[in-house]
């Protein structure tokens, strides 16, 4: 600490102002200066005085804040009668005025009716004290649990990879015994085998993990997802996972198969969510395994039916957040996907499919690319659409694809364009600027412009909102028709319930870490009533209803609903926020009883201009492991 | 607030008030000019009617200065008698004593009329005398010996060239050669707060800030916390009452200073005429001079930092029974159990006898153990030998840690404590956790199975058969099993917890000021000791039971016995709180933790202070033995750990990693591995075996006390390990070396 400013600290003292306005307080009109100097200087002493044998109690109740009851004990010791009812709620309770040219600092004292008292509900009861065990360390080695601090730290990872010299093994700080092992050590300079060993329980926790991931289970596959966005033992399987994705992804792609690929690209996700990989350096395999499954020719077998565009939009919108967090000026990231995305984009005989893969791709990546890049292209776009639709019918697959590419085009588009057009908007100026598309557009446009003024009265009002309609991942049976039903594939499912704790090995027989903060976002689809709980993904209109509830049941707490404006529940991974939001419908059975219980707002079926996102947060959810 | 204030300030009156009329009849007597007050003609015609006594000691008037007068005389046998007649400690003059020693004879006239001086000033001297010598009453009783201590300010030189001198001094020790700076560089920082004081005293408030701020800056960074509150008083008035205050006017600072660095000290200042930093050196400052060679500055960086300087090598010099007692014996039902147990094995039974054969030896009486009935212990219950049985059988079970068999560590995380746990402590066979908290409330939990039970009511008590075989079973009442019981009793925050070591009991120490004793049957509290008036920091059961001892914010450790509702020992000498307590493995000796930065080992039989380590350079909140009863390792706010050897008294180790208050420390069960928790939320491992290895205890360092500290502590430090955010408070090894540690988590 600098000698200067102890000092300062040191010599202060109260000023004789707050003496005066003391002594008027207690009515002692005139006070000399004198006698407030005296004053001033004895207080300050004892003020000091007492905090030196407060801060004795702050140590003795090992802590390192300061409280009120310390100053208490403080002023017991000295004999003091103690400030009796003095508690405070904000760190610093005092108020400050001014007026007649003198400057106050008080206390202020709320006159509290006593009948609102008694009216409010009683509060919460506070959870009463536990004991948990966990393993710190066994044999010398820390595990990689939850309950642990992350072994290997981000920077730690990074540094890794950055300069491996470096290298220090987990469990043994960068100041342990494992110096001198590096470069210290006489001219020999190694380098350094980078060991991949993964441990017993390791391996046995990523065949499990990577079976759940892919296998037909949709609860295990959600708690195994939970667990790669969460766990914070994870880096060493890092490079197997990347890998396990970019493999699968070569293979299922060829063989068409699309839930293969969305389970995958779930698990990109998942890894992104983690709060505690460094994902940098796998990005060279995850990203080409991602950009596949934006624009491959075909993901699934029957192209007419599957709705293969959902995984389109999720895989660009996974893009679009690893350019926003990796790409940097040195990996340029995001550059060079612009570049991918527009050439395959301009090529005249790129099927549909790619077309809007890359489109999707693109206007994800932000209003500035949809900008620059596709408003300049939507006339010629426009041509080619009315090309196919209004041509001859050529194949029906072209046809839906020129269908998906129009509606992603004027979603995308129709925001932008209210941002940048001064509002007078005209068919005929439309015509001339974008050609085929316009009328569409125009009226986009207008209900882009309306939603947005009343989602501005929206926010002012309540707390409920959302800013732009967007495609959000499972929603709504089939997106197509309520017809195809049956066959619909079942695209994601979620189980209701939820478990946090993952297999996981080397957890001592105790459970369990503190309560993980996490969001539990239900969603449920108007039609959806069959059998199998299905979530699909609805793109094909410009907006989407999500209209989530609370599901969990085990969660007794009164659901605290919080918003977070700007994006539907599945891109909320992109912010970087240490919540985990699990998309999870009610379980199939009751469904129907849950929601027309808890939903608060009646289900829409039909296009809305706006949806609807409650967030239920639920800190003290238990996350009880099940012993 | 200002009601408070005012308060406040009215008992400072009240104070002032009666402690006025003393100050002004010492201080009259000692100012010659007179110019601090008018001299009342009461006190002063009385000592001035025995001036013509004196003759030569016209200048001095105080008993004090008649001494220093004999003594620069070297007048040593009058000195004896007045101190004699006065009844003056021994020690208290020692320095003078010894400069006088050096010289011989004197005129006989003078002793006499040195003696009947202190006839006639005896009722004066003892006052000041007991005022000099360590603090043993609470402050508020010695409140009108304070004034008497002050009044040694009261010889005053010229305010303005307090600066001066004290940079005069600063110069020359500046200028010696190199090997003697770093000794006589340790005399800067008493010397500066004497000065300080002393200015402060004779109200030259604003030369004694501005000395402060000149010179405050030169101070080791580890009087930081002094400096601090030495800032604050700037008044005469603050003077009184304040603690740290009276600390370093009641206690003399102890240097160690080679002979030659103090000879060329005492040269310079004569040379120099310094009279006044001189006086102050002399009245102040107590050296213990040494021959050989001066002291490296990490020597004595090493050693510095307590409130009231080093220990005196004296203080050490006692010898201190550090061996283990004899274990009783009970092997004999132990093997024929597990015979009867384990005989198919076979396996143990080879080993049983090479064990015993091992046991027994060491039990052949280390000569540094003390007597088996030097304190008297309780005999040992069946219940007892059972639980030793367990024990044994535990133990063959445990694993041999080292620098790569790590221990395994299970963290015990109290949930939804809100900051509140304070204490926590485990029972030797690791069954039960208790956990104190700043509500006041006392939990104590379950780790096995077996729930907690208390017994059944008088009534049904009754009821029960007590001849049949399970009478022990029957009396408890199964209604109330639980896994936690909650105690409530204090009023206050508790801040010690202990378990007997037959698990029957539970101590709790609380800021009410009471030490509590809990029955783990009844689960009620059975006993309140009350003795202390403030707050109790810490309390520890003797490892046979019985004993415990207690220490807190009135400075004082107290022994008790459960069974007495008085203390049987009252450990006096620390300058400030006693903020930990632990008992020796012997339950012969108490070490005792404290504010002022230092550890004192108590003798429990006589109450004396064996020993005194300095070297932390903040309060001292963690004490553990080694297991061989010859170690002890203690952990300060600083964050770092310190290793002591107690046969020798001397500083063998410095563990630095932690960065924050250490507050748990425990060896493992044979001593290899020492393991620290600390605020900073981490628990470390050091290799304790190589630490103690290292160790070379030659004569010289053993008879000198220097040491040699080898900053190894990287390559002691065999683990660190990070809680998610609970800080360790307390940490404990299971009988098979397995590691528990618990603290609060505060997300």
């Amino acid at each position: 600490m600098a000698e200067e400013r102890r000092q300062k600290q040191c010599s202060v003292v109260l000023p004789t102002e707050s003496m005066k306005a003391m002594a008027e307080s207690v009515g002692v009109g005139q006070l000399q200066e004198e006698s407030c100097t005296a004053l001033s200087e004895e207080v300050s002493y004892r003020i000091k005085e007492i905090t030196q044998d407060a801060l004795k109690f702050m140590h003795h109740g090992k802590r390192r804040k300061l409280t009120t009851s310390d100053i208490d004990n403080a002023l017991k010791l000295k004999n003091v009668e103690p400030l009796y009812g003095f508690q405070s709620q904000e760190f610093i309770p005092f108020r400050f005025a001014s007026g007649g040219g003198r400057e106050l600092h008080f206390y202020e004292e709320k006159e509290v009716d006593l009948s609102d008292i008694i009216n409010t509900p009683l509060p919460r009861v506070p959870l009463d004290v536990s004991l948990k065990a966990h393993w710190l360390s066994i044999e010398g080695i820390q595990p990689s649990i939850p309950e642990n601090p992350p072994p290997a730290p981000k920077e730690q990872q990074k540094a890794e990879s950055t300069e491996p010299l470096k290298v220090v093994k987990p469990g043994q700080e960068e100041d342990g015994t494992i110096q001198g092992k590096g470069k210290e050590k006489g001219p020999i300079r190694l380098k350094p085998r980078s060991t991949h060993e993964l441990s017993v329980e390791q391996q046995l926790y990523y065949k499990e993990i990577t079976e759940a991931c892919v296998g037909s289970c949709e609860a295990k596959r959600a708690e195994a997802l939970q667990s790669i966005a969460t766990d914070p033992g994870l880096y060493q399987m890092l490079p197997r996972f990347s890998t396990f994705i970019s493999e699968g992804v070569r293979v299922n792609v060829v063989q068409n198969n699309l839930a293969l690929l969305i389970y995958l690209m779930r698990m990109v996700k998942a890894l992104m969510d983690n709060p505690t990989l460094y994902l940098e350096k796998y990005l060279h395999e995850l990203i080409p395994a991602v950009v596949t499954c934006i624009v491959s020719k075909q993901l699934c077998l029957r192209p007419d039916v599957d709705n293969h565009w959902a995984l389109r939009d999720f895989a660009a919108r996974l893009m679009a957040q690893s350019c926003k967090t990796f790409s940097t000026t040195t990996n340029n990231i995001q550059s060079r996907i612009t570049k991918t995305f527009t050439k395959s984009w301009l090529d005249e005989k790129t099927q549909w499919t790619t077309r809007y893969g890359c489109i999707a791709g693109l206007a994800e990546l932000g209003p500035d690319v949809i900008k620059t890049l596709i408003l300049p292209r939507l006339a010629v776009e426009g041509a080619r659409i009315k090309a196919v639709m209004e041509g001859q019918v050529i194949s029906n697959i072209d046809k839906i694809g020129a269908d998906h590419v129009q509606s992603l085009l004027l979603k995308h588009c129709a925001s932008v364009i209210a941002k940048i057009r001064p509002p007078p908007d005209s068919v005929e100026q439309y015509r001339i600027d974008y050609g085929y598309l316009a009328p569409m557009l125009c009226s986009h446009v207008m209900k882009a412009r309306t939603q947005a003024a009343m989602q501005a009265q929206q926010v002012n009002r309540t707390t409920l909102t959302i800013t732009q309609p967007r495609p959000t991942l499972s929603v709504s049976q089939s997106g197509l028709s309520a017809s195809t039903g049956p066959r619909t594939p079942s695209i994601i499912k979620v189980p209701s319930s939820l478990t946090l704790m993952s297999p996981r090995p080397g957890t001592p027989s105790q459970p369990s870490p503190p309560a993980t903060k996490y969001i539990v976002v239900g969603t449920s689809a108007g039609a959806a009533s069959t059998q199998q709980q299905v979530i699909t993904i609805n793109s094909s209109q410009s907006a989407s209803t999500v209209t989530s509830t609370v599901p969990s049941a085990t969660s007794t707490l009164q659901p605290l609903v919080k918003v977070e404006p700007g994006s539907g529940p599945t891109l909320s991974g992109s912010r970087p926020m240490q919540k985990y939001i699990v998309v999870s419908l009610p379980s199939s059975n009751s469904s129907m009883e849950n929601k027309s219980s808890v939903i608060p707002t009646p289900i829409s079926t039909t296009l809305e201009p706006m949806g609807k996102t409650d967030r239920s947060e639920s800190p003290g959810a238990s996350t009880q492991s099940p012993h | 607030m200002a009601a408070v204030q005012g308060s406040m300030a009215e008992a400072v009156e009240i104070k002032d008030i009666k402690t006025e009329p003393p100050v002004d009849a010492v201080v009259n007597n000692n100012t010659n000019d007179g110019s601090v007050l008018s001299a009342s003609p009461g006190p002063g015609g009385s000592v001035g009617s025995t001036k013509p006594a004196t003759g030569a000691l016209e200048e001095k008037q105080t008993l004090l200065a008649i001494l220093q007068f004999l003594k620069k005389n070297q007048l040593s046998e009058s000195v004896d008698i007045l101190r004699r007649e006065a009844g003056l400690p021994q020690d208290l003059f020692d320095l003078k004593g010894a400069d006088a020693s050096s010289g011989s004879g004197g005129t006989l006239g003078t002793v006499e009329g040195g003696g009947l001086d202190a006839n006639s000033l005896l009722s004066r001297v003892t006052s000041s005398s007991a005022a000099q010598a360590p603090v043993k009453a609470p402050p508020a009783e010695d409140q009108p010996d304070v004034s008497v201590v002050l009044s040694a300010y009261s010889q005053q030189g010229d305010p303005a060239l307090y600066e001066v001198y004290y940079s005069g001094l600063k110069k020359f020790i500046e200028t010696v050669l190199d090997c003697h700076r770093a000794e006589l560089s340790q005399v800067f920082y008493p010397l500066f707060v004497h000065m300080y004081l002393e200015l402060v005293y004779n109200n030259h408030e604003n030369v004694a800030k501005a000395f402060f701020e000149r010179f405050s800056g030169d101070q080791e960074c580890y009087y930081r916390e002094d400096l601090q509150v030495l800032s604050g008083l700037t008044k005469k008035e603050h003077m009184r009452g304040n603690e740290t205050l009276l600390d370093f006017r009641t206690s003399k600072f102890v240097l160690r200073i080679s002979r030659d660095s103090y000879q060329l000290l005492k040269r310079h200042l004569q040379e120099r005429q310094n009279n006044q930093i001189w006086n102050i050196i002399q009245e102040h400052l107590y050296i213990d001079i040494f021959d050989g060679m001066p002291r490296s500055k990490s020597q004595i960086d090493a050693m510095s930092g307590s409130l009231a300087g080093e220990g005196k090598r004296e203080a050490n010099k006692a010898k201190v029974y550090y061996g283990l007692l004899k274990e009783p014996e009970i092997e004999l039902p132990l093997d024929d159990e597990d015979e009867e147990a384990e005989n198919e094995e076979g396996k143990p039974k080879k080993k049983k006898p090479k064990k015993d054969s091992t046991g027994s030896k060491s039990k052949k009486q280390d000569p540094n153990a003390p007597s088996q009935t030097r304190i008297p212990l309780p005999e040992l219950k069946d219940s007892d030998k059972l639980d030793k049985i367990m024990y044994m059988k535990e133990a063959t079970k445990r694993i041999r840690l080292g620098r790569d068999n790590l221990p395994s560590i299970c963290f015990y995380s109290f949930l939804n404590a809100y900051q509140g746990l304070t204490a926590v402590d485990f029972t030797d066979d690791s069954s039960l956790i208790a956990g104190g908290f700043a509500d006041s409330s006392v939990r104590v939990w379950s780790v096995t199975p077996k729930k907690l039970r208390k017994v059944k009511s008088a009534a049904d008590l009754n009821l029960i058969d007590k001849e049949s075989d399970d009478v022990l079973e029957r009396i408890m009442d199964e209604k109330t099993a639980s896994e936690s019981k909650l105690l409530y009793g204090h009023s206050g925050p508790v801040y010690g917890i202990s378990f007997s070591p037959d698990r029957n009991y539970l101590l709790s120490s609380s800021e009410d000021g009471t030490v509590r004793l809990w029955s783990l049957q009844t689960f009620t509290c059975l006993v309140g000791y009350k003795g202390h008036n403030y707050p109790v920091w810490d309390t520890q059961f003797s490892p046979h039971g019985y004993y415990f001892v207690s220490g807190g914010h009135d400075r004082v450790a107290r022994l008790w016995v459960t069974d007495h509702y008085q203390p049987l020992r009252m450990f006096a000498g620390h300058l400030a709180d006693i903020t930990c307590t632990r008992f020796h493995p012997n339950s012969n000796y108490v070490a005792t933790g404290s504010s002022d930065r230092t550890i004192r080992l108590w003798d429990v039989l006589n109450g004396n202070c064996v020993r005194i380590f300095t070297g932390h350079k903040g309060p001292i909140h963690a004490l553990s033995f080694s297991p061989n009863g010859k170690f002890l390792a203690s952990g300060a706010t600083d964050g770092r750990v310190l290793l002591w050897d107690i046969g020798h008294g001397l500083m063998i180790g410095e563990l630095k990693g932690h960065t924050d208050t250490v507050y748990s420390l425990k060896f493992s069960r044979d001593g290899e591995i020492l393991a620290s928790g600390s605020m900073d939320n981490t628990v470390r491992l050091w290799d304790a075996m190589k630490a103690f290895d290292d160790l070379e205890t030659d004569d010289f360092t053993a008879t000198t006390g220097h040491v040699h500290l080898q900053d190894n502590s990287q390559e002691l430090l065999l683990g660190c390990y990070t809680t998610k955010s609970s800080p360790v408070l307390h940490l404990h090894f299971t009988r098979r070396n397995l590691l528990l540690a618990a603290g609060g988590y505060n997300p």
